[in-house]
């Protein structure tokens, strides 16, 4: 590898780092004021003009407030949780395509850290071991409501993560490879994945809201049963890692949306411009997606309750699964069929 | 640094992280020990240009029965104080019995790495990227793939039916 090479990777990965962790701050402020709009209030409006200051005032509380190991924890893997929580969701973003190439100083940059050919299920991978946050930080605070909600988020998660590789399968059938730049280049245009797989998607999307432990289901954390899930015993910035984790997490979950089925930098039109412009053009596009699908979210959190957790397993396992296993079957048939299999 | 160096690094690291395991007196500690040798074995894999089996090892291993393990550990909260008590014989006696499977099992894996050595994968080998990975279990290897996942169906059933064997009725 040269030494361009490796800045131009160095640099990417800097600015994706400063990107999300920026998007995820201010994903805060914006569920405040969706919140108050959603409930005729007015929300954050102190710090700064119309309160934009409202995450930096946030994080520096979070800061100077004491740093509280409770005595009978363990007191490593207390410390190791949140630091966890917030690798995995952080490491998700690595395999996103941002765009497509960039020529800047006489070299082409690909907007995306790593094009491995395995994109789709290292995030799938990632997503599995983003458990473990929440386990080891439930369990080593030595509390049981922290460990009921570290367990009931890992049996959730666990639970929602085989209907959404099912749904994953039906959109590697669809564009033949794992690597996400493939995946968004088969869906050239307007000829996005939703289109022909309507049902997989809303699959997804509910499975993204399980795994991203969001209304309606933050039953790992909800205040009513739990006092505060697994982050009972957390505060200063280990519980602000955890907050902040759910935060780029829905930041990712909502870019891998867009990128699977709404065609990530693709949008209609696109075959009129190139180069950089295209390039730009593109990484607008998919941010556009991205945020319209966290605003997504933060309308679900807002409007409807939250579940059972019988509820939860039942629609888990008894629909959501068999439901998605019956649409990859079709999808295989129809694959098959235009392949001409039955000729 | 050469790939070499790497591999043995990586490979210390990975006997480490497996020999404590075995070392650590609390169990939730011995099953963080063995998800983080999963990870290690998976990064050799990487090294070998096996990027689906270790991925896949990642998924299945660490992402989910590993949780699993954990779940169940700690549920039971199992302390220091409640480990029962062996006494000195017992104890002899298990030290012999490993000491000999082990040597049994060293004197197997010195053939075992001669014959490696004669099928050597070299730098070049592809076989475990996803497309030929996938060519190669549904052509050569189509048998034993399609019996393996019947014995997964098998269990399957089997698990739902000791599952459903107690009538529960929760409300």
């Amino acid at each position: 590898m040269e030494i361009s090479e490796l800045i131009e990777k160095l640099a990417l990965i800097v600015a994706l780092f400063g990107v999300t962790l920026g998007i995820a701050a201010y994903a805060t402020y914006f569920e405040r004021k969706v919140a108050a709009w959603f409930q005729d209030r007015i929300g954050p409006d102190r710090a700064g003009p119309f309160g934009i200051l409202q995450p930096l005032a946030d994080g520096g509380k979070l800061f100077f407030k004491e740093d509280f190991i409770p005595a009978n924890a363990e007191k490593w893997l207390f410390i190791m949780g949140p630091g966890i929580a917030m690798f995995t969701a952080l490491m998700t973003g690595s395999v996103i395509p941002w765009s497509t190439d960039l020529e800047l100083f006489g070299q082409t940059v690909a907007l995306q850290v790593a094009d491995i050919n395995i994109g789709i299920l290292f995030i799938m991978g990632f997503l599995s071991i983003g458990v473990y946050g929440i386990m080891i930080g439930g369990w080593a605070s030595n509390n049981k409501f922290s460990l009921f909600g570290a367990i009931r988020a890992s049996s959730q998660m666990i639970s929602y993560e085989l209907a959404m590789g099912i749904c994953v399968i039906t959109i590697v059938m669809m564009s033949g490879s794992l690597s996400l730049r493939d995946i968004v280049n088969t869906q050239h245009g307007m000829n996005w994945n939703v289109f022909y797989q309507p049902l997989a998607f809303v699959i997804f999307f509910i499975c993204s809201l399980a795994e991203t432990n969001r209304a309606p289901f933050d039953l790992a954390e909800c205040e009513s049963e739990l006092i505060g899930g697994y982050h009972t015993e957390y505060g200063s910035m280990k519980m602000g890692f955890y907050l902040f984790a759910e935060y780029v997490s829905l930041f990712t979950s909502s870019a891998v949306i867009s990128v699977l089925f709404f065609g990530g930098f693709n949008f209609p039109g696109m075959d009129n411009f190139d180069g950089n412009t295209l390039a730009i053009l593109g990484v607008v596009a998919m941010f556009t997606k991205t945020f319209f699908f966290i605003f997504v979210f933060m309308w679900i959190r807002w409007t409807i309750p939250r579940f059972r957790f019988d509820q939860l397993m039942h629609l888990g396992w008894k629909s959501l699964i068999p439901i998605s296993i019956i649409n990859m079957l079709i999808t295989g048939l129809v694959i098959a069929f235009n392949e001409g299999w039955f000729k | 640094m050469s790939l070499e160096t790497i591999t043995t690094i990586l490979g210390g690291l990975t006997i480490g992280a497996a020999l404590m395991v075995v070392i650590s007196r609390h169990p939730v500690r011995s099953v963080l020990y063995l998800v983080l040798t999963f990870f290690l074995i998976s990064s050799n894999y990487i090294l070998m240009n096996a990027q689906f089996l270790a991925v896949v090892n990642i998924i299945v291993y660490a992402g989910a029965i590993m949780v699993l393990f954990l779940f169940v550990l700690m549920l039971l909260n199992l302390d220091k104080d409640s480990e029962p008590k062996t006494h000195v014989l017992v104890k002899i006696a298990s030290v012999v019995a490993g000491g000999i499977l082990f040597t049994v099992l060293i004197a197997a894996l010195k053939d075992g790495i001669a014959l490696g050595e004669a099928a050597a994968p070299s730098a070049q080998n592809n076989e475990g990227l996803v497309q030929n990975l996938g060519q190669l279990l549904f052509s050569k290897y189509v048998l034993p793939f399609e019996v393996s996942s019947v014995l997964f169906i098998a269990s399957m059933v089997g698990a739902v039916l000791l599952a459903k064997r107690e009538k529960q009725v929760i409300d």
